[in-house]
């Protein structure tokens, strides 16, 4: 069988890597495909820890995770679009209105 | 043993396509690779006996976000892409910073203890499962779903109000 830390470790490894990407593009869409990253990094941990304690509530939270993740993605594309559309970029280095 | 080379599959296949996904110029092939991404973890979950979040991931996660994102991305122009900067000018500290990460992450886990015998049975449960999920979702977690839905609907209100054009210009 498997063991329950191999899940994790994948799990870790995914979710680092989500990290990196948020951190490091300049795409914000890439920024938002990485946050995803980390939100099945999430997903595949939940699971695997219902799985392990033999109870139905991880997959429960795992659901709740997908709802949030698209009503994220809804709102988050329509602020994108609204980004090109007044600034004219989706570099989000460019963004520096507030001189932050 | 099957079991492990089938995981062993999995796992490398997410972690290499999480790492193109990151590191493509083209918005579109990232798209692609996070499609490869999302069906193996589907792959994940029907390994650890989850058929019907598997189908619900590859349905919502790879059929309706990600095509979502794929609108988008052939909505806006991406001439841009092919010569500008893909990272910002801190991505090899950012890198450094991640393997950092995991490495610790890694090194706590295989130090700790996990009652990996637990998983020596599977769940016991008749049929696929979904029986047991719905119940437990219309019972017990009957308030979070509800809030799961006005989450939904402020989602959709929000994503309206931002891209329709405003009535006075």
């Amino acid at each position: 069988m498997i063991p329950l830390s191999w899940y994790i470790i994948l799990s870790a490894a995914l979710f680092t890597i989500g990290i990196v990407g948020v951190l490091s593009r300049r795409n914000i869409f890439i920024i938002l495909m990485s946050m995803e990253l980390m939100l099945n990094a999430a997903n595949i941990n939940l699971v695997a820890f219902s799985h392990y304690s033999q109870t139905l509530t991880g997959q429960i939270f795992v659901m709740f995770v997908i709802t949030v993740a698209a009503a994220e993605a809804a709102v988050a594309l329509a602020i994108i679009i609204l980004l090109s559309r007044n600034r004219g970029s989706i570099y989000v280095d460019e963004f520096n209105i507030m001189k932050g | 043993m099957v079991n492990q080379v089938i995981f062993f599959y999995f796992a490398v296949v997410i972690l290499a396509s999480a790492i193109l996904t990151i590191t493509q110029r083209n918005p579109i092939h990232s798209v692609m690779f996070m499609l490869l991404l999302f069906f193996h973890i589907a792959g994940v979950f029907v390994l650890l006996n989850a058929e019907f979040l598997a189908a619900v991931q590859l349905i919502v996660y790879a059929g309706a976000i990600l095509i979502l994102y794929l609108f988008v991305v052939m909505l806006l122009n991406v001439d841009r892409e092919s010569t500008a900067a893909r990272a910002n000018r801190f991505w090899p500290w950012m890198a450094g910073f991640g393997v950092v990460i995991a490495a610790e992450v890694i090194l706590l886990i295989v130090r700790g203890t996990f009652p990996s015998e637990a998983g020596q049975q599977p769940m016991r449960l008749a049929g696929s499962g979904v029986k047991e999920l719905g119940e437990l979702l219309y019972q017990k977690y009957l308030v979070p779903f509800e809030v799961a839905s006005i989450i939904l609907l402020v989602g959709l209100v929000g994503a309206v109000m931002l891209a329709k054009k405003r009535a006075s210009d």
